[in-house]
């Protein structure tokens, strides 16, 4: 390996790291408020709407790599895409698992049965933490030489789906103010809006690869 | 690779150096009470910055006796009650009301009495509180978002203010208005729902003795974010029909509208007595969490109020009636 690409492998490896370490905090945060009172009246109910919170916000951060480097055409933030996407799957399994093992408490097999078939807000909430499932764990790049590219390619354009599932269990929460998930759905749309356009745009252009 | 030196100082005998994994663990371990460590400090100084921004008012101390049909469970803290709040008036985050209901201005202030009544009037709150003996009632709050409170309201029963303006025989339902009022309420500055606020209750409900017209809670005043001046408190029905900030009193012959009915209708519907075994179409409604307890509690039929007030709805069918 020459230094200069060390020093530029060290130097994303550092990228990679910090940003993981930054997306830490949060969690960080609703743990040390839970345990200090620092969540209000309803600390089980907060943690668990911030905690889905922070998986939204880092899995539309994660979409929001590829269209920084269409419009902008930055390279870095791919570089931090895979962190992104692990972080918001990090963050997803705590909200599920505060839902299940603290909210829930005593969990039993019949309501949550009930609860994940018969309310629409948490079916679609949960298929959305199934379908980031088998992407992370084929998140190594070992896992992307097991599968072939084109394949692991496909399989990841799941987080779309699991992206928008995850906006639709917020728009369906709330009582009556959509302000606050529609600006995800937003957000959401913008991305994907810029991914289309540079895809036809390629298309067109007659250039067979697709953007990744 | 990364991990190799060139030099080591001191020669570390070989027992000594942790075998990789366990060195890979325990710099994750360290990291993440860093990251901890780093959260803690970041929230301490938040809180410095921005923590009692909006001081506590003085609120009055109300003279009252204490009054029947309470419950002695444990009351649910005083800090609880003012920064845990669905008024959407003042934001739809349940801390919203605590930080920005001190710009409601609660005097003067009347509430206009009218409608199917033999004295219609308008009321100046002044005169209303002096009207009749206030009384202490502890009652349990079941909100429909499945958390309940257990809170000591100062007021007194509806059924004596309706009574006063003798109802004619046409008045078969009460319409409840809270303020409109944009500037002092940020909230209505945005159409979540139809403003103002409107609620109903049938007459016989109107009457009821566990009927409570509120003006305070814990001994003094009703802070702001609790519906002051003036708020309606009818136990076994879920929160939102105990409107807040009432401003006018109708009666009526039919059913009026009523602001979540409107809102959505296959959600919300007039009666809305707690009922756990007819779900909200989004969560159940069977068990709840009582705000200070860990572990959700079994929610009680006309939330625990059923052999006061079961009789009012006999022969109704509960699910038609939502």
């Amino acid at each position: 390996m020459a230094a200069a690409e060390k020093e530029a492998g060290g130097k994303s490896r550092l990228l990679k790291r910090g940003v993981g370490l930054l997306a830490m905090i949060p969690a960080g945060v609703i743990v040390f408020r839970f345990f200090t009172d620092g969540l209000g009246a309803n600390p089980i109910a907060t943690a668990l709407n911030q905690l889905g919170l922070w998986t939204l916000i880092l899995l539309l951060a994660s979409l929001t790599c590829t269209p920084l480097k269409i419009v902008l055409g930055w390279k870095w933030p791919l570089k931090v895409r895979k962190m992104l996407g692990l972080c918001a799957f990090f963050y997803v399994c705590l909200h599920f698992a505060v839902y299940i093992g603290v909210d829930q408490f005593p969990p039993t097999v019949d309501e949550i049965y009930k609860d994940i078939l018969k309310r629409k807000f948490i079916t679609v909430g949960f298929f959305a933490f199934l379908l980031l499932i088998p992407l992370a764990i084929t998140s190594s790049s070992k896992m992307v030489k097991r599968l072939g590219f084109t394949r692991w390619k496909r399989l990841h354009r799941l987080v779309y789906v699991a992206a928008a599932a995850g906006v639709v269990h917020f728009i369906w929460r709330v009582k009556a103010d959509l302000f606050e998930p529609l600006i995800y759905a937003g957000v959401l749309a913008l991305l994907l809006a810029i991914r289309l356009v540079a895809h036809l745009r390629d298309r067109r252009a007659g250039v067979a690869k697709p953007v990744s | 690779m990364r991990h190799r030196r060139t030099s080591i100082g001191p020669t570390i005998p070989s027992r000594e150096i942790s075998p990789e994994p366990s060195y890979v663990a325990r710099r994750q371990v360290m990291t993440g009470a860093a990251v901890f460590a780093a959260a803690g400090a970041v929230e301490l100084g938040a809180r410095r910055a921005f923590s009692a921004t909006v001081p506590a008012p003085d609120l009055a101390a109300l003279t009252y006796r204490k009054g029947p049909l309470g419950t002695d469970e444990a009351q649910t803290p005083l800090k609880d009650v003012t920064s845990y709040n669905n008024f959407y008036e003042f934001g739809t985050d349940k801390g919203d009301p605590g930080q920005t209901a001190h710009t409601l201005k609660v005097r003067p202030w009347t509430v206009t009495c009218e409608g199917e009544i033999g004295k219609p009037q308008v009321l100046d709150i002044d005169t209303l509180l002096k009207l009749f003996p206030l009384e202490e009632r502890v009652y349990r709050l079941r909100c429909v978002e499945a958390w309940s409170m257990v809170i000591p309201w100062v007021g007194f029963p509806l059924a004596s203010l309706i009574k006063k303006l003798e109802p004619t025989s046409k008045a078969k339902f009460l319409a409840f208005t809270t303020l409109h009022a944009p500037d002092q309420m940020p909230g209505q500055r945005r159409p979540v729902l139809d403003w103002p606020y409107v609620e109903g209750l049938r007459m016989d409900e109107g009457l009821h003795p566990l009927t409570l017209l509120a003006v305070g809670l814990y001994g003094k005043s009703l802070p702001n974010q609790c519906g002051a001046p003036l708020r309606l408190v009818v136990p076994w029905k879920y929160g939102y029909k105990s409107i807040k900030s009432i401003v006018k009193l109708r009666f009526v012959e039919k059913q009026p509208p009523t602001s979540w009915n409107l809102s959505a209708p296959n959600e919300y519907g007039f009666y809305s007595n707690v009922n756990p075994d007819v779900d909200h179409p989004r969560w159940s409604q069977a068990r709840e969490r009582r705000i200070g307890e860990f572990i959700r509690r079994k929610t009680l039929p006309f939330n625990g109020y059923a052999d006061q007030v079961a009789s009012l709805y006999a022969g109704m069918d509960l699910r038609a009636n939502y």
